[in-house]
């Protein structure tokens, strides 16, 4: 049996197996983590999207044999239901997740674009997750959701001790709350 | 009565299922742990129409390993029960579509499985298809007893002769829609079982729990205590799971029949684009009689549709779209003719707006030609023309209240500065030396919330909720959560009739063994009609709490009277001495019509739907001189859909709704030949990303309406409505051609465009 050794979610694992079985499956079957989706098997949807040495790829068009030695992160990694990561919380607050089915390659495309320094303006944000289907959303409250979490991650202290002053609310383009009551 | 004391109604409270999603927790159909389950496929056929003559299975293959089940097996109907019987569950020697099912197969091994469809071959005697809607109106072949024609309808309103008689112009048209594919991001799946008393159980990804215990009833000869249907999270439908899941959950039972075990059968994403349903394909013709001032004087409009092999939804999708075709304007005389064909082609089915974006499409487009040929702004044209309060619809139907065509409409030409932005395209047309043509263009709709007609009455559907033992309170309703947040409006409706704080309210998951039928997760109908049965449900609730004495009274229903809320511990006090030792008290309610509403199916006049929700867009793009690409720039929309129960859900809806209209009108090119989709992927079926859609204003109009949950219209289906007419509105500003026929590709643009002054010259001088 040929071993495969990388890391998932921080943790060592050894996967005993065919070596072209899809990094996708060996998540979901093997190692039980089904929060990474599979929406169309052919790296377009982008559902089963994992960070590999940080960097965001689909799982479904990566044999386990390319991931020896390197590090794989799924959704299960980012944050539990009491202890949200700042994307998830600001999904949650800026309504970024409908049916959930694109939602953690969707958090997770976002948390490598923040994390490698991305910029936070609308057409950046939009170009990172561009590899990311969604059919509900429309992606907006997604973009907004990603600004969001921008702010919750800045570093405090860097405006003179105070949290950003703005938001990404004020700045969106979006008239949500506008509601003319007749 | 709608409540206007309200503390969750209104707000923006957090999902009831974000926790679970945004932490990859939520258990979709093919997450779930199914000890000992087989996986299940399709023998599907490859050729539109003819007969089976002989299935051989390749005698080198170890056929031992697997269960194979073909028609025969069925013990009930081989039907797949839905407004008729006509489908069949495995096609029984006859073919009527590619992709038809034939025989299933299932192993512990998914690729063992799928390697075993490559052992089977199958001889077919083949017959002439009839491949679309023009081919099947010409009766190349008789395909659907006698005529081809699935159904008929004919409105009829006023002397159609007499207005034309007078009209100064008379414009005509016809318009073009192909399939859509509802591109749900999770594909279907299902599992099924039988439990050891016999019991038929089906997990899966679902839209209508109901509709799929119906379906499997007849084809399994159960009684409905016999057939448990539980909804698996589902990762988005759009009317794709409304009527297809009784067709995969049909198999998958069979197989588990056959297998006495577990069955999953879960489509990869090319057996879900190439086999599940589609939106209507439709042709629609208009001929419209018009006077100086652009007033409507006579609307004469043929619809036609594609219906595919097969009834399954069609006659009521030809039904909404028929009744939608006239547009939200008010005419003295019209004719609508519509005819939905069949054709041997897979069935079509629900799509978010049913028929209505298809007509709408027309409608609106037609309204961009009456504008130029009288020479007058376009949304001018429209709002001599719109519905006010007391217009007769096509229906004969009079709108009584929360009528809003001209507020949406004047709402979003004020915010998307409509005049202004169509003067400057102008003068950035005329330089030459621009790198692209601009335009910005409108359309105006209403949509019909609710089921169709006596549709609601027919439904009777029931819905309600339960007080527990440790006093939280769970909604009861058949009515799936699969994106659009139900599970989180009937939370809110719930909380504020009962006046307490929404994280007392849990929804339980639609099982057909554990909640009432409140009727299918469909036609814009959650919110409004569900939503009102939950409303009503939790004020009888709150009423036997207070008549027990132990809780104060509110006036009005209302919510945390004068400001103060109940505590937690006098609330569980209450509910024990209500419950008074048993574990869950149940307050159901049903369906009761609006008063005022009447509608004859026979002639097609009446109230065709309670009320009708209302939308105005605007669109602004620019098309490459060179590579005719569009770029959507910017879009604005006003939509008035009564009470707005979460603001951010709404807009969530709107924003998701048009952006599958803009992906309607610019991307989704399904090919068919022979009778099959031939591009079933996301790498050749375009869908919207992140980065075609652009940014959307989104403006509210609320009129409350009476008979809707909390005051609430439906908001799903209308936001799919306007983008695709607005959209070629757009291009006829920026290109100066009409494009009729949907989706509008670059190349499409490119063979329009008239050659000397077009694309190509543009390139020419490129060199």
């Amino acid at each position: 049996m040929n071993k495969v050794s990388f890391t998932v979610n921080g943790k060592k694992r050894d996967y005993r197996g065919e070596p072209f079985k899809r990094l996708l499956d060996v998540l979901r079957e093997d190692f039980r983590l089904t929060g990474v989706k599979e929406g169309c098997g052919e790296g377009e949807c982008g559902a089963c999207t994992v960070l590999l040495d940080g960097k965001p790829v689909n799982a479904c068009i990566i044999a386990v044999c390319q991931v020896q030695g390197r590090a794989v992160e799924t959704v299960e990694s980012l944050g539990t239901p009491t202890r949200l990561h700042a994307l998830q919380k600001a999904f949650l607050e800026e309504g970024g997740a409908q049916c959930g089915i694109c939602t953690p390659g969707m958090l997770l495309a976002a948390a490598a674009h923040l994390r490698e320094g991305g910029k936070t303006d609308e057409d950046s944000i939009r170009a990172a997750l561009g590899g990311n289907l969604c059919r509900c959303t429309g992606y907006q409250h997604i973009v907004r959701s990603v600004q969001k979490a921008a702010e919750l991650l800045r570093p405090r202290g860097r405006d003179c001790g105070a949290r950003a002053a703005k938001s990404p609310r004020s700045a969106r383009s979006s008239g949500r709350g506008k509601r003319d009551r007749s | 009565m709608y409540n206007t004391d309200m503390a969750n109604v209104g707000s923006n409270v957090h999902r009831k299922d974000a926790l679970e999603k945004l932490t990859g927790r939520a258990l979709f159909i093919a997450d779930q742990d199914i000890p000992g389950a087989l996986f299940g496929v399709t023998v599907r056929s490859s050729i539109p129409r003819g007969r089976v003559r002989a299935v051989r299975f390749d005698p080198s293959f170890p056929w031992k390993e697997f269960v194979a089940a073909s028609a025969k097996d069925i013990p009930g109907k081989n039907a797949v029960a839905c407004i008729e019987l006509d489908q069949p569950l495995l096609a029984d020697g006859e073919i009527r579509h590619c992709m038809e099912p034939i025989l299933l197969i299932a192993h512990e091994r998914r690729e063992r499985a799928y390697e075993a469809l490559g052992h089977i071959e199958i001889e077919y005697e083949e017959l002439p298809p009839v491949l679309d809607i023009e081919e099947s109106a010409a009766m190349k072949a008789v395909v659907r007893a006698p005529d081809n024609i699935f159904k008929e309808f004919l409105i009829e309103k006023g002397e159609l002769d007499a207005g034309f008689a007078q009209a100064a112009h008379v414009v005509e048209g016809e318009y073009r829609v192909p399939h859509q594919e509802q591109a749900y991001i999770e594909p279907n799946g299902a599992a099924a079982w039988f439990e050891k008393d016999g019991t038929l159980t089906v997990v899966g990804s679902v839209q209508c729990p109901y509709y799929v215990q119906k379906a499997l009833k007849a084809a399994f000869d159960l009684p409905a205590e016999k057939v448990r249907v539980i909804q698996a999270v589902t990762g988005g439908a759009f009317g794709g799971k409304e009527d297809y899941p009784s067709v995969l959950a049909g198999h998958a039972a069979l197989l588990a029949l056959k297998a006495r075990k577990p069955v999953r059968m879960l489509y990869d994403r090319a057996e879900d684009m190439a086999s599940t349903t589609k939106r209507h394909p439709a042709i629609v013709r208009h001929r419209t009689g018009v006077d100086k001032e652009g007033r409507l004087l006579a609307q004469d409009i043929e619809v036609l549709m594609d219906g595919g092999a097969y009834l399954t939804l069609t006659s009521v999708v030809l039904s909404r779209g028929a009744i939608h075709a006239a547009g939200p304007y008010s005419c003295p005389n019209v004719r609508i003719r519509a005819k939905a064909f069949a054709t041997n082609t897979p069935p079509n089915g629900a799509f978010r707006g049913f028929g209505a974006p298809q007509t709408l499409f027309a409608a609106e487009l037609q309204m961009e030609r009456i504008a130029e040929v009288l020479g007058m702004d376009p949304v001018e044209v429209r709002r001599r023309n719109a519905v006010v309060e007391g217009s007769v619809t096509a229906t004969g139907q009079v709108l009584r209240e929360g009528v809003a065509a001209r507020e949406v409409l004047d709402l979003c030409a004020k915010r998307s500065d409509f005049a202004r932005r169509r003067k400057a395209f102008d003068a950035w047309n005329k330089k030459a030396a621009n790198p692209t043509w601009r335009g910005i263009g409108f359309a105006l709709a209403y949509h019909g919330g609710g089921f169709t007609g006596g549709g609601e009455d027919y439904l009777a559907s029931r819905a309600g909720v339960a007080l527990d033992a440790d006093g939280g309170v769970r909604v009861l309703a058949a009515s799936t959560e699969m994106g659009q947040g139900a599970a989180t409006i009937f939370s809110q409706m719930a909380a504020d009739a009962l006046g307490i704080p929404y994280e007392w309210v849990r929804v339980q998951t639609p099982d057909t063994f554990k909640v009432p039928d409140s009727g299918p997760t469909v036609a814009s109908r959650t919110t409004m009609v569900v939503g009102r049965l939950v409303e009503r449900a939790a004020r009888e609730l709150r009423a036997e709490l207070e008549k027990s004495g132990s809780l104060p009274l509110i006036s009005g229903g209302g919510a945390r009277s004068g400001g103060k809320a109940v505590s937690r511990a006098k609330w569980n006090a209450a509910a024990r001495k209500l419950l008074a030792g048993k574990p869950s008290r149940e307050f159901i309610t049903q369906y009761q019509r609006p008063p005022g509403i009447q509608w004859d199916d026979k002639t097609y006049k009446g109230d065709a739907y309670g009320t009708f929700a209302y939308a105005a867009l605007a669109v602004e793009l620019e098309v490459d001189k060179r590579t005719c690409e569009v770029r959507v720039l910017k879009v604005v929309t006003a939509e008035e859909i009564g009470r707005v129960i979460h603001p951010l859900l709404a807009e969530g809806q709107v924003i998701g709704g048009t952006a599958q209209g803009l992906g309607y009108a610019l991307m989704e090119n399904a090919v068919y030949r022979n009778g099959v989709m031939r591009n079933p992927h996301f790498t050749d079926y375009i869908i919207p990303t992140a980065v075609d859609v652009p940014p959307m204003e989104v403006l509210f109009i609320e009129k409350p309406y009476a008979y809707g949950g909390f005051g609430a219209k439906g908001v799903g289906e209308l936001p799919m409505d306007v983008p695709a007419p607005a959209v070629c509105a757009a291009l006829r500003q920026a290109c100066g051609c009409w494009f009729t026929r949907l989706p509008v590709l670059p190349e499409r643009i490119f063979a329009a465009l008239p050659k000397k002054t077009g694309a190509v010259a543009r390139r020419e001088s490129l060199g």
